[in-house]
Formats: structure tokens, sequence, C-alpha cells
């Protein structure tokens, strides 16, 4: 045997552990770097979708900023216009009474609606609720009212809304006035046409 | 040479383990951010698709001004017609 190979058994052992431990690095390492680019590739169409996500969504702040803008706009016009006509506590009564609770987050602009006692407008009627009610709730658009359904029927809107009114002749017959029907008969006027036979007189 | 013998099995027994242990820890944890990252992606692409309506959003800002202009002319007349508290 030559003298560059004789080489004793500890030192060939060595030799032969190192390079079985090289060699199951290099296989690791390569099998981590296939894994990393895999990971690389996958990150790459992330960043892609990321960045459309940024793009696409980068108007949606200043819209709904303009959006609830007009919409404050809007809901101040609408609560503004509510107390105005029907005063602070019926209009903090009426909204409550569309929207059980509502009235305790009171109106926006106006301090102390929360803390306003709303009055039960269904037994409280004034002429400015009642006004009001019949343009809030009786109307067609309120039928999907949270509250339980409109008091108005959009098919039968009249008799609906009659039975918000106290009705003034309460017990009587509602006959008609005029017409054969009549309670009161008048004999037909014989001078119907003619001269007036007495001016009305003129108030001073 | 019995020391050499001692360094063998020193390398074969101890540092030759400990080294795979540690390979295949790296591998396996490479491994599996691999199905994570593929599921962000298919995420990220349907939450992108999912905003294609954001447009739209132009169109509703537009029909809430145009609905404010027609209750701020609701709200001229009915305070005309009606009386105030």
């Amino acid at each position: 045997m030559p003298a560059v190979l004789a080489l004793d058994a500890a030192p060939a052992v060595t030799l032969v552990a190192v390079v079985v431990i090289i060699a199951v690095l290099v296989a690791y390492l390569v099998a981590v770097i296939l894994q990393l680019r895999r990971i690389s590739a996958g990150l790459d169409v992330v960043a892609g979708s990321v960045g459309e996500l940024v793009s696409k969504t980068e108007p949606v702040g200043q819209v709904v900023h303009t959006i609830n803008g007009q919409l404050d706009a809007g809901v101040d016009l609408l609560e503004g216009l509510l107390v105005r006509k029907a005063g602070l506590e019926d209009a903090v009564g009426l909204v409550d009474g569309l929207y059980p609770g509502a009235a305790a987050a009171g109106f926006r602009q106006f301090k102390g609606s929360a803390t306003a006692r709303p009055p039960r407008i269904g037994e409280t009627y004034t002429r400015g609720t009642l006004t009001l009610a019949r343009l809030g709730r009786e109307a067609p658009i309120a039928t999907a009212n949270p509250a339980g359904p409109a008091i108005r029927n959009a098919s039968a809107s009249s008799s609906a809304s009659r039975r918000l009114y106290g009705d003034p002749r309460k017990g009587v017959h509602r006959s008609p006035a005029i017409g054969v029907g009549a309670p009161v008969q008048y004999a037909p006027d014989e001078d119907v046409g003619g001269p007036r036979k007495h001016l009305p007189s003129r108030e001073s | 040479m019995t020391l050499w013998w001692i360094g063998n099995v020193v390398l074969i027994a101890v540092i030759a383990p400990v080294v795979v242990v540690l390979l295949r820890g790296v591998l396996g944890a490479t491994r599996s951010i691999v199905p994570k990252v593929d599921r962000i992606a298919a995420v990220a692409a349907d939450a992108s698709r999912d905003l294609d309506a954001v447009p739209l959003l132009l169109t509703t800002q537009s029909q809430v001004a145009r609905t404010i202009e027609v209750v701020g002319d609701y709200g001229g007349s009915l305070n005309t017609i009606l009386d105030d508290a």
C-alpha cells in the first residue's frame, strides 16, 4: 500500500464522519433553500394582492367621510325641523315612539335632549305631534319600522289615519250632512235663483 | 490515539445527531410556512376581488347628496306649511 493512502483507523473514521455530516448539512440546507424560494414566490403574490387592496381602498376614506358629512347635514336638518315644529320634548317622544329606546341617545344638536322626559306619544296627542306623526310613522316607508307595523296601511290609509284623531262627534252617528240621507231635510227654497231679499250685514 | 477515538465517538454519537435534529427543525419550520403563505395569498386575492365594488361608493355618494337635497327641499316645504311648536 502506498504511504499516501496509509491511514490509521481513527483519522479515517473522523474523516468519514465529517464527510457524512457535511453531506447531511448540504442536503438539509438545499431543502431549506428550496422552501424559502417557494415562500418568497408566495409572498410576491401576497404583496401584489395587498397592493391592490391598498389602491382600491385608498378613496374609501374620503368618500365615506363625504357621505357621512352629507348624512350629518340631513340629520341636523331633520332634527332641527322636528324640534322646531314639535318642541324638544314632543320631538324626543315622537322619535322614541317610532324607535323605542332612541330617546336615550337624544338629538345631537340639542343639549339636554338626552335627558328630556319623552311624553308617551300614543296617549299625549298635540297638534304638532299628530301632524308630525302623520308625516312620519304613518308613511308607507315606515312599514319596516322595528317598533312594529306602521300605523298607516298604504292601501287603506284614510281610515287608518282617521283613527289617529279623536272624533269630535264621538258617539254621534256620522250621517251625511246633506243629501237625501241627511237627518234634517230642508224644504226647497222657493226663491232659489231670485233676487236676494236681505243683503248680508256689513261689519263696520 | 485513545483521545482520537474518544473524539470520534463524540463526533458520531453527539455532534452528528444534534446537527441532524437542528436541521430537521429548521426544515420543518420552513415547510410549515409555505402552505400558510399560499392561504394568505388566496385570501388577499379574494379580498382584493371583494373590493371591486368600491367604485360604486362614488355612485352612493352622489345618490346621498341628491337625497339630502331632496330632504332639504321637503324640509323647507314643511317648515313653510307647518306651524312651529
